[in-house]
This record gives structure tokens, C-alpha cells and sequence, in this order.
């Protein structure tokens, strides 16, 4: 981002940074950047919170005032991920037949479906719809169970963008499940890896993968990068 | 220390560009400037072409579309908070509102999408694509841009 101001502004647009990393924003120094100890992933700072977005945009739009630069900022608010314990219904077992990850995820298809008509779109899908994700999880299961994961095959052939597309279908069901104020920050992503068992399932088959001695692409963005 | 506070060591550690004599641009009065946000989420409409890991090019947002897809490949950020408020990335009805209240000038009628894992030395996005970029907003008339980090 620090780099992209530099360059718009080159070409006649003046720029404001919100800054997620201060040591680049230093580094770099942008024209203006206002540096936002937020949550990564959470530049404004608070999801359905307007009056807190205005209150950034307003002072990013105060750094226009400098006449030079760099200018560099500081938000006053710091926002820290606290480990939150997000209570959200998980289907109960219905199919005994199944995996139990497979049958969780069978399960949860009608809150997806809920939160794929109320926003309008959906990010799963980069190699797998939603209509595919239990066999995907399934996939997972034997790798994890020991298969060799490259005679299972995986769907699409890429392990970082099932992972995806299997957990954005589960954050996103989950949006519709959850009671009370929007999850705090990575509070889905520790519901997904701690408490379902397809979180725990794309875990085992991370760490059976990377036992097999595949090299750190294939394994290692299955997953936030300081999960076990 | 958590996801968030590693990432950011991380992120300190890598290689930093430097530019030199940058350009520091005196925009018209913000009750004037045409408005626009440019993103590093990989955002993009379902039509669009998806980001590629490593992808260096970007895509250009209607200001009407709320249709985006998710399209960054990092598992590190907190992803879902997109799904619950668009806005927490891409401020788009907050900027809308500003230009009501006549805050700002107006919002421009496309934004930038990009996609914030680049590769390290960055050169297709100084050289290319990000002047690229900065000319279609040029084109529509924006002042200023209003760059979100993913």
C-alpha cells in the first residue's frame, strides 16, 4: 500500500495510506498514512460499526491539511484480537455413515445458503462450490487418516485455495448461526480450527502432509501460519 | 504472541523499496475532490477474473457493486470480518455518505483492487500496473485515493 501511494501519487493523486505495519510505513514513508493498530484484515477497525469508520476516515482525510510530507499518524485506539469464544450451533450428528466432518458440513449447507442470499455473493468457490465442499472434506479426512495425499488427488490441485474455500464456507454459515454482537477478531477463525471438525480436520491432514516430507507450498497456507 | 502481532514482525522484516524526491501532491479542498479506494484485499466482482497467487494486476470496481468476492490468498487475516461489513476493508457507503453530507466532493465512479501478497521486489506494481492503475483513476478525475490495507 505504502509502495501504490508513492506511485499514484507520481502520477498526480494525492494519497492516504492506513497503515497496517508502522516499521513499512516508516520505512517506505509514504506521502500521508495514518497508521491503524488494528486487526489485520480490519482496516476500518470495527465491522458494523459506521460511527468508528467515520471517526478513521476523518482523520485520514485530516492528513490532507500538511502541506509536506511524509506525515505519518498515529490512531489513537488499538484493537487487539482477545482469543473470544464465539458460541455458534453446530449441526448435530445425522448421517453416522459419514465422516463426521463430511456430515458437519452437510449440515451447515442451509446457513450457508442463508448468508449466500443475504449478502448476495459468495467467496467459496476458487476450486470448489458449495456442492463440493463435503467431498473436499472428505478428501481431507483420508489424507489425515494416513493416505498418501498425492495418489487422493486433490480437488483442484491446490491445497491453499480448498482450504480456503472449505473455511470461507464455514465463516460463512457461521454468520448466520451466531447470537449477539458481530465475532470479534479471528474469533471465526479459532471456532473453525478449535471447535469444528472440519477445522480440525484440515489441521491433521496440514501436519500428515508435511510429515510426508511434501515441500512448505503444499502444506503450509492450508492454515494461519502459527497454527499447530 | 498472536497471529496478528507475528504477521506484523514479519511483515517489518521484509525488503522496503525506497523512492527518491517522491512526489507530495496538494489536493483541491476535500469538499471539492472526487474520492477513490484503492485495495489490497484482492477484491473483485464475480465476473471478474480471479487473483492468481502472486497475482500483480488489478481490477476495477463500479462504484455500485457490493457483489465482491474475497479473492487474497493469505489464511493469516481475519477473513471473515469482509463477509460481516464490506466496509471494514472498502469503505465504500461510508464515502458515499461523506459525499452526501458534502464531507468530500464526490466518490469516484470506479476503485482499484489489488492483491496484497506481491512478490518482494514489488517492480511490476511501480512500473506497471500500479501506473496503470493510477491513470484509469486519473481518467475518471479522482483527487484522492484512500489506500486499505489487507
Amino acid at each position: 500500500m505504502s509502495v501504490l501511494a508513492h506511485v499514484f501519487e507520481a502520477a498526480g493523486i494525492a494519497t492516504i495510506v492506513l497503515s497496517s505495519v508502522r516499521e513499512t510505513a516508516v520505512k517506505v514513508a509514504p506521502p500521508r498514512a495514518l497508521h491503524c493498530e488494528f486487526p489485520l484484515g480490519r482496516p476500518l477497525g470495527k465491522p458494523g460499526d459506521p460511527a468508528f469508520q467515520h471517526d478513521v476516515l476523518r482523520r485520514a482525510f485530516a492528513l490532507l491539511d500538511a502541506h509536506s510530507g511524509p506525515v505519518l499518524v498515529d490512531h489513537p485506539d488499538a484493537i487487539e484480537a482477545e482469543n473470544e469464544y464465539v458460541a455458534c450451533a453446530l449441526p448435530p450428528r445425522y448421517d453416522p455413515t459419514l465422516p463426521a466432518a463430511v456430515d458437519e458440513a452437510k449440515g451447515l449447507r442451509r446457513a450457508y445458503e442463508r448468508a449466500r442470499a443475504r449478502r448476495g455473493v459468495t467467496s467459496v468457490g476458487r476450486v470448489v462450490d458449495a456442492d463440493g465442499v463435503p467431498d473436499a472434506i472428505a478428501v481431507l479426512v483420508t489424507i489425515a487418516g494416513g493416505a498418501d495425499w498425492k495418489s487422493t488427488g486433490i480437488p483442484g490441485g491446490n491445497t491453499t485455495a480448498l482450504c480456503h474455500d472449505i473455511r470461507t464456507y464455514y465463516e460463512e454459515a457461521a454468520l448466520e448461526l451466531v447470537n449477539g454482537p458481530l465475532p470479534g477478531p479471528h474469533a471465526l477463525e479459532d471456532w473453525f480450527f478449535d471447535q469444528t471438525e472440519a477445522g480440525k480436520t484440515v489441521l491433521q491432514a496440514r501436519a500428515a502432509i508435511r510429515d510426508s516430507g511434501a515441500k512448505a507450498p503444499v502444506w503450509f497456507y492450508m492454515t494461519p501460519a502459527q497454527r499447530p | 504472541m498472536n497471529g496478528d502481532q507475528a504477521m506484523r514482525a514479519h511483515s517489518a522484516t521484509l525488503p522496503a523499496p525506497s523512492f527518491s524526491d517522491p512526489a507530495f501532491v496538494i489536493p483541491p479542498p476535500l469538499a471539492t475532490a472526487t474520492v477513490a479506494i484503492v485495495t489490497s484485499a484482492a477484491l473483485h466482482t464475480p465476473e471478474d477474473p480471479a487473483f492468481a497467487g502472486g497475482d500483480t494486476g488489478f481490477r476495477l470496481i463500479d462504484r455500485n457493486r457490493r457483489d465482491l468476492i474475497l479473492g487474497h490468498w493469505s489464511p493469516n487475516f481475519d477473513r471473515a470480518a469482509i463477509a460481516m461489513d464490506l466496509n471494514v476493508v472498502y469503505p465504500i457507503d461510508r464515502l458515499a455518505e461523506l459525499a452526501a453530507e458534502g464531507v468530500i466532493g464526490a466518490v469516484a465512479p470506479r476503485h482499484v483492487s489489488f492483491a496484497g501478497n506481491q512478490p518482494d521486489d514489488v517492480a511490476t506494481i511501480r512500473l506497471d500496473s500500479g501506473p496503470a492503475a493510477a491513470a484509469a483513476l486519473s481518467a475518471d478525475g479522482v483527487d484522492v485515493v484512500l489506500l486499505t490495507p489487507v
